[in-house]
């Protein structure tokens, strides 16, 4: 029994490590896909976002500064996109490819630049990590201390998952958000200004994205190496159309997801299901989702459309 | 139309502007890196044309990036977006890789296996896709998504295999038999000096005339870029769509696996396992998009991108991060996909110019 | 009266082409003001000026006898214009009531106050007559209700002058009256509506004035009243017109088309086909009329081979041709000019050659075991453009989109004739036509029936209908439910059918 709860502890912590990267990523790509922008450059901002954020806490020795700066990096290269795609009307599939080229080149380029031409950044020390909630109330290694004692922006994004909900359906913001995604020339003969609503949606995308990337860099892995993000972006994007656009789903797709990725921490090398097969489900989950349930998940209708303005 | 005009609606002309736009953005991050730009780019050209070998290995490095390439300019000129040619790549790879370890066979027959299983497997993938978007509807940028992620996992999960796994040391699969190589013959690697001079870009080249072939010259092309264009019409005008699109996703998917089976038994002989995405599907869509998706200019594109691969990898001799190169295509590739605007400024200028 | 709106020789030019060239327009308080004009003809743009959605290359615009720049919506909503497009504005999964509030939401705090918005939705709506249901999604509620949602919108703004563009485009002849009452008790109550439209029976019917548009130039503005209709249609099209169409008469000959019982759902699962039942002979035009929605485009595309029909029977010269493939449609003998050609008849990015093969290109002459010929291809294609003065006259190897509207159709017109089929189909063949064109595709459509083909045309102009169909079948929720023949046609009476009304004996 006590063994039991004890591996049950260890779960939930990988769980708690496993999910917030991609559930910060996720509601990013809400905020940018219900607005009518397609944002598969994801991967790429999280890239940005983890080697900026070991970075700067690397000098600053202050895990939180690395952290907004993680996400504002990633939030730049969100203008990028955002440029492109809005006020330039491009193919915003082929603008992500741009930016997946872009973010994780340009985070290796950096980090070789920076750190005497190493692909990886210097290991942090824990004080520049992002700090745990309840630190040494729980002995390690307890149910509790798995539990509760983890990072504090794991539970922060969660709470976020709520915040974001109320801003999408109780706010006007919500509101125009969600409406610009479906029908933007409705909105432009409204009075709601589509180009300024989709460029915040795009922008707070990226920063969430560059949130994620950081988490990953100064929680779980304490560096930047190049393969520290693969395919995570993309796991978010899959959580969100398997959550059907929508925050709250894309929470329980997270939660699933981050279950797998947790399982394949606890499985580790050697074991009997290989880890590889494990890596696989979200992307098998998210084809299965969208066979069998097409019919009820709805892209919003001007995904992917540019609007461009005739003047 | 005056000829002032004529260049800047072709497409050369706006495909030019963003390398060199690319160039330039590439250069201010050498120069904020407090590297030297011009003896980078010195570098990189030394790297590329310096000796002989050097251009035998940019052709080298062209090789699969034509047949991605390619794989995503047919897709383009078929109303699809092909995002999948890396997982159709990698399980065309991993397909030759398993048949080149796992079959005995003399290189008459053993080649052509490999190529054959190549082209099946990333059609195959290519056509799942397409099956799912017109049997159930679903978008097939997505789905591509994720089979590229299923591919790379699915490569770990084979090359870990016991049966082809390296016995000691390594994360990666034994070599293939020799009998599935198509490295060009001793006397000519030799004389070149670059030891992974294969056939490669020939069977490139040819496959990007036959491409071009079908596309523009073929009843098959026709139905394939009247559904492309429009779909609709094409229903309309009695051409089975789905079919279409079935075909076209399949003959894609198929290219990118012929491409990873070329990059196997040319160069690398196995396959290692993966840390991160190889990237030759992403990069096929750079080049297919530099080529305007035609085949014919994809190798071209093909090689300046296998150059700037492979003069890239030198540019550590300058202390210059490789990393540049992603850069500067990345760069390349939002110029590009912006150039649409950039033509109609250009364009009404030129028009009030000339009133 | 006041003035609501002047505006002053208005020029809008987009690129090399002008689509306002000096247009005056003044609309005073209380009055509907019609906006007379062809398809094309700049009317349209001229709204969207005064909207704020395109700025004028020059001109002047006053709003309550003030000189204003409208630069956006935003400042013509203040202005107290609101406008309502043709194609509405409507964002499917959303509420009535979220849809009317977007942009100028009620809010508590940081928190949306849809509950106040609802009640000042409600009080409207009863102030002016205009049914709605508030809670409903606009996916599920009627193009009708969906214009009183449009025009709710438009008024919850504040709006005292209303622009509505082509407000009957998509409404039954019942729905059209109810209109009719909603914009006398507007400008009852001191609003002005400005009416967009090229239907002259409803300029005489709810109009005070008219100012008349013909290729981007004002013509004239009028008193309606004192102004017949056929004074109204010269002045649009800049000469006398008669629309009707000179032709033999014709005894029709065996059935080329049978459809018996058929029955199909639409995309929501309701039933748009209820046994329908209809014949079509050779040598005679079978006229379609009904208004939108009540099943012709389905049972088009039923006969085409797009859309698989539940049961029932189809036989084109006797040979089964039930749920057929567009493909099999095509070789039983049915060839068609769609109704929306840029999305079905032609595909805009090849060549006018490579259209007029559309559905060829895998027969000789055009190609031989799989590999096309461009010689033959293209000396086709110049047959073709001389034989149906498709201009440009070298556009064999310019792409569809660069020909205009009416050249688009002759290509089209020129592959279907070629095509030489024993029925051709025409849905709405002349929408957004001039008047050249028109003729044009009229003495085709006239030449085909002589030539003993069978003819099939929907239509939802009454008067296209008219004056080409030797038989008029009426189609309403999804039935036949009248026969004129074309000599005997009345307005009244077809109009009655097609409302559902019962013909008298």
């Amino acid at each position: 029994m006590e063994v039991l709860i004890k591996d049950l502890g260890l779960l939930i912590n990988a769980i708690l490590i496993a999910t917030p990267p991609l559930l910060l990523a996720a509601l990013g790509s809400c905020f940018s896909e219900r607005s009518g922008v397609i944002n598969i450059g994801i991967e790429g901002m999280m890239t940005i976002g983890a080697f900026i954020g070991a970075c700067v806490a690397y000098f600053s020795g202050n895990g939180w500064l690395g952290f907004f700066a993680g996400g504002l990096s990633g939030a730049i290269l969100g203008v990028i996109h955002a440029v492109a795609c809005i006020q330039f009307g491009a193919d915003q599939t082929i603008s992500g490819t741009a930016i997946n080229f872009i973010g994780p080149g340009l985070a290796v380029f950096l980090c070789k630049a920076i750190f005497d031409n190493s692909s990886d950044s210097p290991a942090l020390d824990t004080a520049s990590k992002l700090p745990k909630l309840f630190d040494g109330m729980f002995p390690s290694g307890s149910f509790g201390y798995n539990v509760f004692s983890t990072y504090i922006v794991a539970y922060l994004s969660f709470i976020l998952v709520a915040v974001v909900w109320f801003v999408f359906y109780k706010t006007k913001f919500g509101m125009h958000l969600r409406a610009v995604g479906e029908h933007p020339q409705a909105c432009a003969t409204l009075g709601v200004n589509v180009y300024r609503t989709r460029y915040i949606c795009v922008i707070l995308s990226g920063f969430l994205a560059g949130l994620g990337g950081a988490f990953v860099t100064l929680a779980t892995v304490s560096q930047f190496r190049p393969a520290v993000i693969v395919g995570q972006g993309f796991i978010a994007i899959a959580a969100v159309i398997f959550g059907k656009f929508k925050p709250q789903g894309a929470f329980k797709a997270c939660l699933l997801f981050g279950l797998c990725n947790g399982i394949k921490a606890l499985l580790g090398a050697g074991n009997a299901v290989s880890p590889n097969l494990v890596s696989m489900i979200p992307y098998v989950v998210t084809i299965l989702a969208l066979v069998f349930v097409v019919g009820s998940t709805r892209v919003p209708a001007a995904n992917g459309k540019p609007f461009l303005k005739a003047r | 139309m005056s000829k002032k005009n004529g260049i800047l609606s072709s497409n050369a002309f706006y495909t030019l502007l963003s390398i060199i736009l690319g160039f330039i953005v590439g250069a201010i991050l050498l120069s904020v890196a407090k590297i030297n730009p011009l003896e980078a780019y010195r570098q990189l050209l030394k790297g590329i044309f310096g000796k002989p070998k050097f251009m035998i290995w940019c052709l080298i490095y062209a090789a699969p990036l034509i047949f991605t390439g390619l794989s995503v300019a047919f897709s383009f000129k078929t109303g699809v977006f092909n995002i999948g040619a890396e997982g159709q790549f990698v399980v065309g790879s991993l397909t030759a890789c398993v048949i080149g370890i796992l079959i005995k066979a003399p290189a008459i027959i053993h080649i052509p296996l490999c190529f054959i299983g190549a082209a099946l497997a990333g059609g195959i993938w290519g056509a799942i896709v397409g099956l799912l978007k017109i049997k159930k509807g679903v978008n097939e940028v997505l789905s591509y998504i994720m089979f590229n992620w299923i591919a790379f996992y699915l490569s770990n999960f084979i090359v870990n295999l016991t049966v082809i796994h390296k016995e000691s040391g390594g994360e990666a699969t034994k070599d293939i038999a020799d009998t599935a190589r198509i490295l060009a013959p001793k006397s000519i690697i030799e004389a070149t000096g670059a030891s992974a001079a294969n056939w490669g870009f020939i069977i490139a080249v040819v496959f990007a005339i036959i491409v071009w072939f079908v596309i523009n010259k073929t009843t098959l092309g026709f139905k394939l870029r009247a559904v492309g264009f429009s779909n609709t019409a094409a229903q309309y005008a009695g051409i089975d769509t789905g079919k279409s699109f079935l075909t076209a996703m399949a003959f894609s998917g198929a290219l990118a696996g012929i491409g990873g089976a070329i990059q196997l038994m040319g160069m690398s002989g196995r396959i290692s396992q993966f840390s991160g995405q190889e990237g030759y599907g992403f990069q096929g869509i750079t080049v297919a998009l530099i080529a305007s998706s035609n085949p014919i200019a994809c190798i071209f594109a093909g090689i300046f991108y296998g150059a700037m691969k492979y003069g890239g990898s030198k540019l550590s001799l300058v202390n210059a991060p490789s990393e540049v190169v992603d850069i500067i295509m990345g760069v390349i590739i939002l110029f590009i996909a912006i150039s649409s605007l950039f033509r109609s400024i250009f364009l009404s200028h030129g028009k009030k110019g000339a009133v | 009266m006041d003035t609501a709106v002047e505006m002053q020789n208005i020029v809008k030019k987009f690129g090399d082409f002008v689509a306002n060239d000096g247009i005056n327009l003044t609309v005073k308080k209380g009055e509907v003001h019609a906006i007379l004009g062809e398809n094309g003809a700049g009317k349209s743009t001229l709204m969207n000026i005064l909207y704020g959605l395109y700025h004028p290359t020059s001109g002047k615009i006053f709003i309550d006898g003030k000189e204003t720049v409208i630069g956006t919506p935003q400042r013509a909503i203040d202005l107290g214009i609101g406008m309502v497009h043709q194609h509405f504005m409507l964002i499917p999964p959303f509420t009535v009531t979220e849809n009317i509030a977007l942009g100028m939401e009620d809010t508590k705090g940081l928190v949306l106050d849809l509950k106040k918005s609802r009640e000042k939705i409600v009080e409207l709506s009863k102030k002016y007559g205009l049914a709605v249901d508030p809670d409903a999604k606009i996916e599920d509620i009627s193009v009708g209700m969906q214009q009183r949602v449009e025009i709710l919108k438009v008024l919850y703004r504040g709006a005292k002058t209303l622009i509505l563009d082509e407000p009957t485009a998509s409404l039954t002849p019942q729905e059209i009256l109810e209109l009719i009452d909603i914009i006398k008790s507007l400008t009852k109550d001191g609003k002005s509506v400005i009416l967009i439209t090229h239907k002259l029976k409803e300029i005489k019917a709810c109009a005070d004035s008219c100012t008349i548009i013909r290729h981007g130039k004002y013509i004239n503005t009028v008193d309606v009243k004192t102004t017949s209709e056929s004074e109204l249609a010269a002045m649009m099209v800049g000469r006398d017109v008669s629309f009707s169409v000179e032709k033999e008469k014709r005894e029709p000959g065996e059935v080329v088309l049978c459809v018996k019982d058929l029955c199909a759902k639409d995309y929501r699962k309701a039933d748009i086909l209820k046994s329908l039942c209809l014949d079509v002979r050779r040598g005679e035009i079978v006229g379609i009329a009904g208004v939108d929605g009540n099943g012709q485009s389905e049972l088009v595309e039923i006969l085409t081979g797009l859309k698989k029909a539940e049961s029932g029977s189809v036989t084109i010269l006797g040979k089964d041709a039930f749920n057929v493939t567009p493909r099999q449609s095509f070789d039983m003998g049915i060839t068609s000019i769609p109704e929306d050609r840029q999305k079905h008849g032609l595909v805009l990015d090849f060549s006018v050659a490579e259209n007029l093969i559309l559905q060829n290109f895998e027969n000789e002459p055009f190609s031989k075991n799989g590999i096309l010929n461009e010689k033959n291809i293209e000396s086709h294609a110049n047959k073709l453009i001389e034989k149906f003065d498709i201009r440009p006259k070298d556009s064999a190897k310019k792409a569809a989109k660069t020909l205009s509207g009416g050249n688009q159709q002759k290509v089209i017109i020129a592959r279907e004739v070629t095509n030489d089929s024993d029925l051709l189909i025409a849905v709405n063949p002349t929408r957004g036509l001039d008047v050249g064109a028109i003729e044009f595709v009229h003495r085709y459509l006239v030449e085909q029936r002589n030539k003993n083909k069978a003819v099939l045309l929907v239509s939802f102009e009454l008067d296209e209908i008219m004056n080409l169909s030797d038989r008029i079948e009426v189609i309403f929720g999804g039935q036949i439910t009248g026969e004129v023949m074309g000599e005997d046609a009345d307005e009244k009476e077809l109009g009655l059918l097609m409302a559902g009304g019962k013909k008298d004996e």
